[in-house]
């Protein structure tokens, strides 16, 4: 391996990392993918939920052949307190036609198949070698990687190695992460049979439920929780900004407990089996997080380069994460042709990020982290709706006001003023 | 479901074990002259890190390997890399 010098090392067969390996193999050029579990996926963790349509770019109709679960056609966002909890619920038969908005994935099962589709274009891959660092040339210039003891060159380097991203510190393109800018994202798998998930979740065939869950899911810390169907099991979790995890001093395992023991959660669960007890960083920053996303010899994608948007509706970064590896692919392919790897000819990723959807994402919902930070999204606003909802359906044989003095009563319990709502309501919509 | 503990959780999951080569080094006279909060002892969602004797203890074969402690870590005093290739957390859903 050492004598030879390839066109791409690709960094980690991630999704974002097996598909640029995906892209460049199939433009021609020679390919190495190193991955340091001992199979793709082995180390990948997700919510997961796929809004694949970025993914019939690199495989038309994926779905016929990919691992996928179900098809997401019910839509749920939950603001939960303690013993209650408001959704909007949301179906969508469209969404169950191709080419499909969203599917339920087990990145184990998932990666190991994208990666596979990188190697039938050609790409080498090799698994279950850690990269240790990456190699410069006297000019700073990165030309290859050191793993597994060996030395590896190539025209580039790209660093899909996830949201910790070493590689990218390394070579200087980030420095420490700081806690408000990631979030620790706790999950299960719990096995239950898939006629009980139909039944409980009202779904027909392969149709699937996502829920994002807001409140008490994470007992007032800065996140929300998820609960999503797969084929035969549950994906549960919670999402926590790190920074908020420090300052209340909070043990991110046992609010975990205490969510599956809620009653939103328990009666979707019951009897089911765990199967994998997992966790994972997520990049919450935005756009303010994102690295420098090249250097001579060098390209940053998918968590690496701090792509995740997390609307409060949705959460997603598989699918940018293929589109930042499109769009990096096609810089190495560019530049090959130029036979020019310095960070002047690379910088070409950055515009064609600015010009994708990717970029146009990360700023349309670039207030989003911000208006995330907001208290009262996570404490009082579930709170609210609560009371409003309870005094609605609670007939107390003592005589029932008209629903306006209800809320204005309501937003008093909760120490909320109509300006704060008001306030927040516009920062919403412009965030989100 | 029954409640259950991280230990129980974490013996579910798939693991190899690089017996006799940690991956975490935790080095405790910085921890007791510079961290003000210990965070490391509740934010890992595999709770790791533990005060035993009142030394800080890394049991890092149950590591998820998901970086939480050292990103919240303040000081230098955690040394934190990924296992050797190969092994570590086995993820066999994901």
């Amino acid at each position: 391996m050492t004598e030879e010098k390839f066109d791409a090392i690709v960094v980690g067969a991630g999704v974002a990392g097996s598909a640029s390996a995906l892209r460049m193999a199939q433009k021609g050029l020679q390919v190495v993918l190193i991955e340091r579990g001992p199979y793709p996926g082995s180390k990948n963790l997700s919510g997961g939920v796929l809004y694949g349509r970025v993914l019939q770019e690199l495989i038309p109709n994926y779905w016929e052949e990919a691992p996928v679960e179900r098809c997401i056609t019910n839509q749920v966002v939950s603001f939960m307190t303690a013993g209650a909890s408001f959704n909007i619920d949301f179906k969508n038969q469209a969404f169950n036609q191709p080419p499909y908005n969203a599917f339920t994935v087990l990145r184990a099962k998932f990666d190991r198949w994208l990666a596979e589709k990188a190697e039938e274009a050609g790409a080498m891959l090799v698994p279950g070698i850690k990269v240790e660092r990456v190699l410069k040339d006297s000019s700073g210039r990165v030309i290859g990687v050191s793993a597994g003891g060996e030395e590896i060159l190539a025209d580039v380097v790209i660093a899909a190695d996830g949201a910790t991203s070493f590689l990218a510190q390394e070579a200087g393109l980030r420095g420490r992460i700081p806690t408000r800018h990631v979030a620790t994202g706790v999950k299960q798998v719990i096995g239950l049979p898939r006629e009980v998930i139909e039944e409980r979740f009202h779904l027909t065939g392969d149709e699937g439920a996502a829920y994002t869950i807001v409140g008490y899911a994470t007992r007032g810390v800065a996140g929300g929780g998820f609960l999503y169907t797969n084929r035969e099991s549950l994906s549960v979790g919670l999402v926590m900004r790190l920074d908020d995890l420090v300052r209340t001093r909070s043990r991110s395992g046992e609010i975990m407990e205490d969510f599956l023991a809620s009653p939103a959660i328990a009666p979707f669960i019951r009897g089911g089996k765990l199967l994998e007890y997992g966790a994972h960083l997520v990049p919450e920053g935005g756009v303010d997080m994102m690295p420098q996303l090249f250097t001579g010899g060098m390209l940053v994608v998918g968590d690496a380069a701090g792509l995740g948007i997390n609307s409060g509706f949705v959460i997603r970064g598989m699918d940018l994460a293929i589109g930042s590896a499109i769009a990096a692919a096609d810089t190495v392919v560019e530049a090959k042709a130029r036979g020019d790897f310095s960070a002047q000819s690379l910088s070409a990723y950055q515009e064609k990020l600015e010009q994708s959807f990717v970029m146009k994402d990360m700023r349309t919902y670039r207030r989003a982290p911000h208006f995330m930070e907001n208290e009262r999204l996570y404490k009082t606003y579930p709170e609210l709706l609560a009371r409003i909802m309870t005094e609605i359906y609670d007939q107390d044989a003592q005589g029932k006001e008209h629903l306006l003095p209800t809320i204005m009563k309501s937003l008093k319990a909760c120490n909320v003023s109509l300006l704060d709502l008001a306030r927040d309501a516009v920062e919403g919509v412009r965030a989100l | 479901m029954k409640r259950m503990t991280v230990p129980e959780k974490l013996g579910v999951n798939k693991y190899e074990l690089d017996e006799g080569n940690p991956h975490i080094e935790v080095h405790e006279e910085v921890c007791r002259a510079e961290c003000p909060d210990l965070a490391c002892l509740y934010v890992c969602p595999a709770n790791v890190y533990s005060e035993q004797n009142g030394r800080i203890q890394a049991d890092w074969a149950g590591c998820l390997e998901c970086g939480t402690c050292q990103v919240a870590c303040p000081t230098e005093a955690l040394h934190w890399v990924f296992p050797r290739g190969g092994f570590g957390i086995i993820y066999r859903e994901g």
